[in-house]
């Protein structure tokens, strides 16, 4: 195992691949991976694509990942696709558009399924992400799924946000949902080819006015990805961000804040897997809720009960060398 | 709850467009709960090989249809071979001639040769009989 990081940090990419697919199992030796691979992350900058099911992100990804290459730097996308609910099955579509880049060594593309998680990315795209960044990429781009209303978890893993609208036709841009409009740093208004264009551009601006005065106002940027029209704008508009992100000292705010997070709930994970182990192995458990079925006891004082009797003092699951 | 999904690269190698029988064997994979990753149509079988190693799947099926099996196929199980890739179960489907097809598995180069009205049921329980006890 060790060995794999070791090869990771080499360029491997066959290491590389494996270790996502270590991680996305969720396999027993995760965390010892992740421990050695976190010391090498933190380099790599992670662009978020998202917006509606075929509104063209796979096509815009595919072009992004030309003007990114002949800029020099390297590359890795994580896109995913939703898992079918009823099967637990996937099919795994967006690297058609991208294929024209299977052979850029400097390239690494991975296709994820959602697995049952609700946010427009999988499980374990976090933990690809340190992966590819560990790998030496430096920019990831991550491709969510089509999404809806709620699905936004992209903000908290990217350090940019592109989000990608097409001309509303008839319909008004007030219908676009809410939380997609909170979340853009950068609007690509792709298929401009098709009618509506210029209205949509102008509705999105209208609603950019009436917000208060931010420091970063999100461009609006017209895209036809079937032509590369627009292209080398959105990948300007996409460096600016950065070096405003820089610069402005938000970047490291956004990365402190997420560092909270996961520690947070690393924290919260090590203790419910304790709280598990000891107290699901304890036969009293049922009783336990026997008790409270039938109002002997209260889940409040029985909970706080259990956690006095739990050692946590032993080191957690997969710390234990 | 099976711990490990099945991930199964479906390909199309070589220049033919029949790419229906790709396209209702995804399907069929998808509903039978593995996870397909589908590359599209005129694959070279370079760029075949080098998805499986990034996509880091478990099953490799092409489809066939252009006549060019005997190249496409023995070539792309060398570069997975080449990959540290060997191991990688390869399925073959599309319009391949019976000695052609025993001649594949013979030699080694793919594990099983599906033709066509090849019932999908057969075909997702042979991937799920290699991988599920
Ligand atoms: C439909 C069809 C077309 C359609 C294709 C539409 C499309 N987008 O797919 C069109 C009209 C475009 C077409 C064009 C041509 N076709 Co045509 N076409 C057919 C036809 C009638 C049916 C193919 C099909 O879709 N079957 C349905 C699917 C579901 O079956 P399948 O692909 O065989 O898949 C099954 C199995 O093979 C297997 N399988 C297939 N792939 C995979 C992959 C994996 C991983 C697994 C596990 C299993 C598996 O499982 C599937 C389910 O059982 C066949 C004849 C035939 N009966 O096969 C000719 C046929 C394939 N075509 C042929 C030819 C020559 C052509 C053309 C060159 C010219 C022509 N004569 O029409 C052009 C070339 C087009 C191109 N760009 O390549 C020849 C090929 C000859 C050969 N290889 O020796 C055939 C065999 C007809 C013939 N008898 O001459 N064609
Ligand atoms: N007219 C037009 N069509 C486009 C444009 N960009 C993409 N398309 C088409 O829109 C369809 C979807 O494109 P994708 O790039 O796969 O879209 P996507 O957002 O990645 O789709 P999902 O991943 O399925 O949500 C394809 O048929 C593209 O050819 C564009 O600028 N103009
Ligand atoms: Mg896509």
């Amino acid at each position: 195992m060790q060995q794999l990081v070791a090869e990771l940090l080499d360029g491997n990419r066959r290491a590389a691949a494996r270790l996502i697919s270590l991680v996305e199992n969720d396999d027993p030796q995760k965390r010892e991976l992740l421990k050695d691979i976190y010391p090498h992350t933190g380099k790599a900058y992670v662009i978020g694509i998202t917006g509606a099911p075929g509104s063209g992100k796979s096509s815009l990804v595919d072009w992004l990942l030309k003007l990114i290459r002949k800029d020099g730097l390297t590359v890795g996308v994580i896109a995913v696709d939703p898992t079918s609910p009823f099967s637990g099955g996937a099919i795994l579509g967006d690297r058609i558009r991208m294929q024209d880049h299977a052979l850029d060594q400097d390239i690494f593309i991975r296709s994820m399924g959602t697995r049952g998680s609700l946010g427009g990315l999988s499980r374990a795209t976090r933990e690809a992400i340190q992966v590819l960044d560990a790998f030496g990429k430096d920019i990831i781009l991550i491709e969510t799924v089509g999404v809806g209303q709620s699905e936004v978890d992209i903000v908290k893993t990217a350090d940019s946000t592109l989000v990608v609208l097409t001309p509303a036709g008839g319909d008004s841009v007030q219908t676009i949902k809410a939380g997609i409009m909170e979340i853009a740093d950068i609007f690509a208004i792709n298929k401009a080819d098709l009618p509506g264009a210029e209205r949509t551009t102008t509705e999105i601006n209208l609603m950019l006015d009436m917000k208060n005065s931010e420091p970063w106002r999100p461009p609006v940027i017209q895209t036809v990805s079937v032509s590369n029209e627009g292209i080398e704008e959105l990948w300007q508009a996409l460096q600016k961000h950065r070096e405003h992100m820089e610069n402005s000292g938000r970047l490291l705010e956004i990365r402190r804040e997420r560092v909270k997070r996961e520690l947070t709930e690393q924290v919260e994970y090590l203790v419910k897997t304790k709280i598990w182990d000891e107290v699901k192995e304890n036969l009293e458990f049922d009783d336990l809720v026997e008790n409270i079925v039938h109002r002997r006891q209260d889940p409040y004082s029985t909970s706080a009960d259990l956690l006095a009797q739990i050692n946590f003092y032993d080191r957690g699951p997969g710390e234990g060398d | 709850m099976t711990a490990k999904k099945v991930r199964v690269l479906v390909a199309k190698p070589g220049l033919d467009g029949h790419d229906r029988g790709a396209k209702v064997v995804a399907r069929g994979l998808r509903d039978a709960g593995f996870e397909v990753i589908y590359t599209g149509l005129h694959q070279t079988p370079e760029q075949v090989a080098e998805a499986a190693l990034q996509e880091d799947v478990d099953v490799v099926g092409l489809s066939i249809l252009s006549g060019a099996h005997m190249t496409l196929v023995p070539k792309i199980k060398d570069l997975l071979k080449s990959n540290g890739m060997g191991d990688v179960l390869l399925v073959v489907g599309g319009i391949i001639p019976e000695d052609d097809a025993e001649e594949l598995v013979k030699s080694g180069s793919a594990d099983q040769v599906f033709n066509p009205g090849e019932p999908l049921d057969n075909i997702t329980e042979y991937i799920s009989g290699k991988f599920y006890k």
